[in-house]
């Protein structure tokens, strides 16, 4: 059975924007669409295991009122009504936040993060939380505490990570948006892999204010989406400055919606990164990536060769910094004031519940970073490690900045292969690691940068993400590339690439 | 513990302080959220994601706070940082919400300046090493065991309205030269810090509530010497009189040590008020590396020149000058200034002034009748309970002839009990002096009657003798009158 043939597919394959139009016009409403996604997710979760939490009752009230709002000539957001899914790290009031972590189970946030705030405030309809890699590290989410997620595609496969979750659900049609979060390319990776879109926004340019941190410096929320315009049409709505987040950029929010809408990129610049590519890369991802890029010349932009010689120390770096804040970012997690507390038998002292809390609550890879990032960071080999890739970091931004200076945006592979196998990588952390080559250096930067489908790569069938980068607050560029290439892209296919999904739901 | 005798301490060893003063200044909210930071409130009741350190929290910095910084920098002669950073403090601690504490490390918000403080008459310049921003940490209550601590508590309990409240630290550099002046040095210097603060309007700079907190470091060298020697930190020294008392253990603690032919370690140590002595606190053995690193949640702080410069112009002026100044305007004598400064009471009697006493009736009842107080509670003379406002009150009764000076320390009295205004007192306690003439006539008749010798004496001319029969008087009135016109009338009738 293909997706077509699946129950609700009328409405559920819909994107965001035909969507929203209806619920405005009332030709469907929001709680008829936020019911038939839920009823997608019953269908089909169970082997995509997209969803940490379905907050099935509360989605449709709040479509009720969406609807009642409309019904009443109120004015509404731009996505009102559209059901979407919230990656597990983001605090949203009454809903357990578990950060993919047994440390933090049952926890339940006493506040809104201000992106779930602002997807409420522009009556957007929450579905639920999706599964991650434990606070954010991995590429699979096979470290989640709660069980992986996986791939629409092939669920043998990953669906990436740590926003696999987020991928997942959007790729499997159980919500047609997501919001995921990108500390080395946590929402890119997972779009590369499923086919989907991720937008990682420019650091600074959406709030990390109930982001449950990993590393403050790098984490940025943004969209997935199953198209550019939707894609568009939600980083408009979560973007934007926040005075509770110090690092959030005082700006206006580039025009990423008449970007996507204009899809132009006649006479733009476009850099390919020499250094993204060569060996290490799957002939077929390189085969579809370099079509994509000629597509793009066809379409009227100029190609150019540029080197970022610094991004080969990229992997290195960002394993020094991330792991450094981490180390403290997670120190909170004590037992002392929320979620789990093990060992606490009236004898024990609070340093040895803390120890045994933090021994049975935190995973592998979690403690591997934490003890990397306090060594990196202890006094004697401060300025080897972390001060090092401080400097290192200055050498990727410079990168950047030169690359800039003779292109509007530069492009890559997402990542350098294809979905893999559950259970291929989970022994071999720097093979893990190696599959945020391509996205980490936009990280350490903080400049925008975003994956799009390019096709599915010939040997395996499976989905190849396309990057572009663009110079911070140039976000538009992103979609003005990603709307031109898919626009191209679904007339030479016949529709979205996503119409080849094999549906999960046949696959029980 | 032995020690040294403070002289023969002295004669072998030269002092060096470091001291390092916490000031919680007075903004209405917190150093990273809006919370509240006024004290004494219910436990854990100003408190939010941000000061509770809940995930996915985030600080932001309190403007107001800065502001004080760099106040206080440039009041201490500091240079301003054009550009600097908060840091991160890592350790874990249950009343350190976030097991970090954000603090600046090489990066802070003043440095490398210097103040002065008068001592004897004599002027002491202190080196400032820097001052710099950070959070206060929650409260911990240890129930149960010996000590107070965490160590053997049966539990404990967490107050985190104080975790989050701006704290500014100021560090001098190390103190040389002050010999056996050392814990009057170290006083002096804290006493002049709290009047300054006081006058910047940053902080309420009250020890015993803990906004003023000062941990003293000590190390002795042996004379001549001048390579530093191994120093110990005091800590939990919680008023003016303990810094002094504290220093001065420290000293003949630490050279009993060196006499014997011992090593100092280094450590934190506790002072405990009432023994008066010093115990070691963490050793440091353990000391902990704090993997300090720039804070990534916030972005520098770049204070703009002109900022600095206005601020500059709100800046009172220095604390010499302003002594120098305030003893031509009181017209105290040399020694008079030298007392009120040692006794901490230059800003007491500014305000009881500008209350409206005269300034020698503010001196007297500062360094008499509230200092006795002060010494037998062993607290400073703000920690009394008696205010600048009620002090002028009690001298304006005495000027008005409601009460005389001895019927006003019964005042003094009533109002430190919490007995209500100098008013109040004067009416609950009945102290008002008796200005009805018949009864005192009646007192004067019977006193004469009663001593028909001293009558004689004063007749035969020996008018000292008349003292007596007033002394008499006075009794039968309960101290409740005028003693001039007591005389004034035994004259009347005798002569």
């Amino acid at each position: 059975m293909t997706l077509a043939e699946a129950p609700n597919a009328e409405t559920i394959r819909q994107t965001a924007v035909d969507l929203a139009t209806k619920i405005k016009s009332g030709e469907l409403s929001a709680v008829e669409v936020t019911r038939s996604h839920l009823d997608r997710i019953a269908e089909v979760d169970g082997e995509i295991h997209a969803f940490l939490y379905v907050d099935g009752e509360r989605a449709l009230a709040s479509a009720a009122r969406v609807d009642a709002k409309i019904a009443a000539g109120e004015p509404v957001g731009p996505l009102a009504g559209v059901p979407l899914a919230l990656k597990d790290i983001l605090t949203y009031t009454g809903a357990p936040t578990t950060c993919g972590s047994k440390i933090l189970e049952g926890w339940l946030p006493p506040y809104d993060a201000t992106v779930t705030r602002r997807l409420l405030d522009h009556d957007m309809v929450i579905l639920g939380k999706t599964n991650l890699d434990e606070f954010a590290m991995g590429s699979s989410t096979e470290n989640s505490a709660y069980g992986p997620t996986r791939n629409p595609w092939d669920t043998s496969r990953i669906p990436g990570g740590s926003g696999g979750g987020s991928a997942a659900a959007v790729a499997a049609f159980e919500a047609p948006l997501a919001i995921g979060t990108d500390t080395g390319g946590s929402i890119r990776q997972p779009a590369a892999v499923t086919g989907t879109v991720g937008v990682k926004p420019t650091y600074g340019g959406s709030s990390r204010y109930g982001l449950v941190a990993l590393a403050s410096s790098l984490d940025q929320p943004g969209p997935c989406a199953r198209s550019v315009l939707d894609a568009a049409l939600l980083h408009q709505v979560i973007a934007g400055h926040d005075p509770c987040d110090s690092t959030s950029i005082d700006q206006p929010v580039p025009d990423v919606v008449t970007a996507a809408r204009s899809a132009d990129v006649s006479r733009m610049k476009i850099g390919v990164v020499t250094e993204l590519g060569g060996e290490g890369y799957a002939p077929g991802v390189e085969q579809r990536f370099n079509e994509a890029v000629e597509l793009l010349a066809s379409l009227g932009a100029e190609i150019i060769e540029v080197s970022c010689p610094h991004f080969v120390y990229a992997l290195p770096t960002y394993y020094l910094i991330l792991p450094a804040e981490c180390s403290s970012n997670l120190a909170k997690f004590d037992a002392m004031r929320f979620g789990l507390r093990v060992g606490d038998d009236g004898f024990a002292s609070a340093e040895q519940v803390m120890a045994a809390t933090r021994e049975a609550g935190f995973g592998a890879e979690v403690k591997r970073r934490i003890i990397i990032g306090t060594y990196a960071l202890s006094s004697g080999y401060y300025e080897a490690y972390y001060g090092q890739a401080q400097k290192v970091r200055t050498l990727i931004s410079r990168d950047f900045d030169q690359a800039f200076s003779q292109a509007d945006v530069l492009v890559s592979p997402s990542t350098p292969i294809t979905a893999f196998k559950i259970g291929e990588k989970v022994d071999d952390p720097l093979a893990m690691y190696r599959n945020d080559l391509c996205t980490i250096p936009s990280n350490l930067a903080g400049n925008a940068s975003a994956s799009f489908p390019v096709g599915l790569a010939p040997e395996d069938g499976l989905p190849v993400g396309f990057q572009v980068m663009a110079p911070p607050l140039a976000d538009d560029r992103l979609y003005r590339v990603g709307g031109a290439l898919e626009a191209a892209l679904h007339s030479a296919w016949n529709g979205p690439l996503l119409d080849r999904l094999p549906d999960p739901g046949a696959l029980r | 513990m032995t020690v040294l005798p403070y002289a023969d301490a002295l004669a072998a060893y030269d002092p060096v302080l470091g001291l390092e003063v916490h000031v919680e200044l007075n903004t209405t909210s917190k150093m990273f959220c809006g919370c509240s930071t006024a004290f004494g409130a219910e436990p854990n009741t100003q408190v939010c994601p941000v000061c509770l350190g809940l995930p996915g929290s985030l600080p932001a910095v309190n403007a107001k706070a800065v502001e004080s910084a760099i106040r206080i920098g440039l009041a201490l002669n500091c240079t301003i940082a054009e550009w600097c950073r908060f840091a991160r403090k890592n350790y874990f601690y249950p009343d350190m919400p976030k097991n970090y504490q954000i603090s600046q490390y090489d990066e802070p918000i003043a440095y490398d300046g210097w103040t002065e403080v008068v001592l004897d008459g004599e002027i002491y310049r202190i080196g400032i090493e820097r001052a710099h921003m950070e959070e206060d940490t929650g409260k911990s209550l240890h129930v149960g065991g010996a000590t107070g601590r965490i160590h053997g508590a049966d539990y404990s309990l967490l107050d985190y309205n104080r975790s989050g409240v701006p704290l500014i630290e100021i560090v001098t550099k190390p103190v040389e030269g002050t010999g056996a002046k050392a814990p009057e040095v170290a006083r002096a210097y804290v006493t002049m810090l709290r009047d300054l603060l006081r006058t910047l309007g940053v902080s309420d700079v009250r020890m015993e509530q803990g906004s003023l907190r000062c941990d003293a470091n000590v190390s002795l060298r042996p004379v001549g010497r001048s390579t530093f020697g191994t120093r110990t930190e005091t800590k939990n020294v919680n008023s003016l009189r303990s810094v002094e008392r504290a220093v001065r253990y420290e000293i003949t603690r630490q050279a009993a040590i060196l006499a014997s032919g011992g090593r100092v370690t280094q450590e934190t140590r506790h002072w405990h008020e009432d023994s008066g002595i010093t115990t070691p606190g963490r050793n440091k053995e353990t000391a902990e590396d704090y993997r300090y690193f720039p804070e990534p949640d916030l972005v520098p702080i770049a204070p703009s020149r002109e900022w600095v410069e206005e601020l500059h112009a709100t800046l009172p002026e220095p604390p010499t000058a302003r002594l120098k100044r305030v003893r031509a305007e009181w017209g105290f004598s040399e020694l008079e200034m030298r007392d009120v400064v040692s006794a901490g009471a230059v800003n007491a009697i500014e305000a009881t002034v500008a209350a409206g006493a005269t300034p020698q009736s503010a001196r007297k009842w500062w360094l008499t009748e509230i200092a006795r107080h002060a010494n037998e509670e062993g607290v400073d003379l703000e920690a009394v309970g008696v205010t600048p406002q009620q002090v002028a009150e009690i001298q304006a009764l005495v000027e008005n002839g409601t009460i005389n000076d001895k019927l006003a320390r019964q005042v003094f009295e009533g109002v430190i009990a919490g007995e209500g205004s100098p008013a109040e007192v004067v009416t609950a306690r009945k102290l008002a002096i008796v200005s009805d003439e018949g009864a005192l006539a009646a007192a004067v008749n019977e006193a004469i009657n009663a001593n028909p010798d001293i009558v004689d004496k004063i007749k035969s001319g020996k008018v000292q003798a008349t003292g007596a029969l007033i002394g008499s008087v006075m009794k039968q009135m309960r101290g409740q009158a005028d003693a001039a016109r007591v005389r004034e009338m035994i004259l009347e009738k005798i002569g």
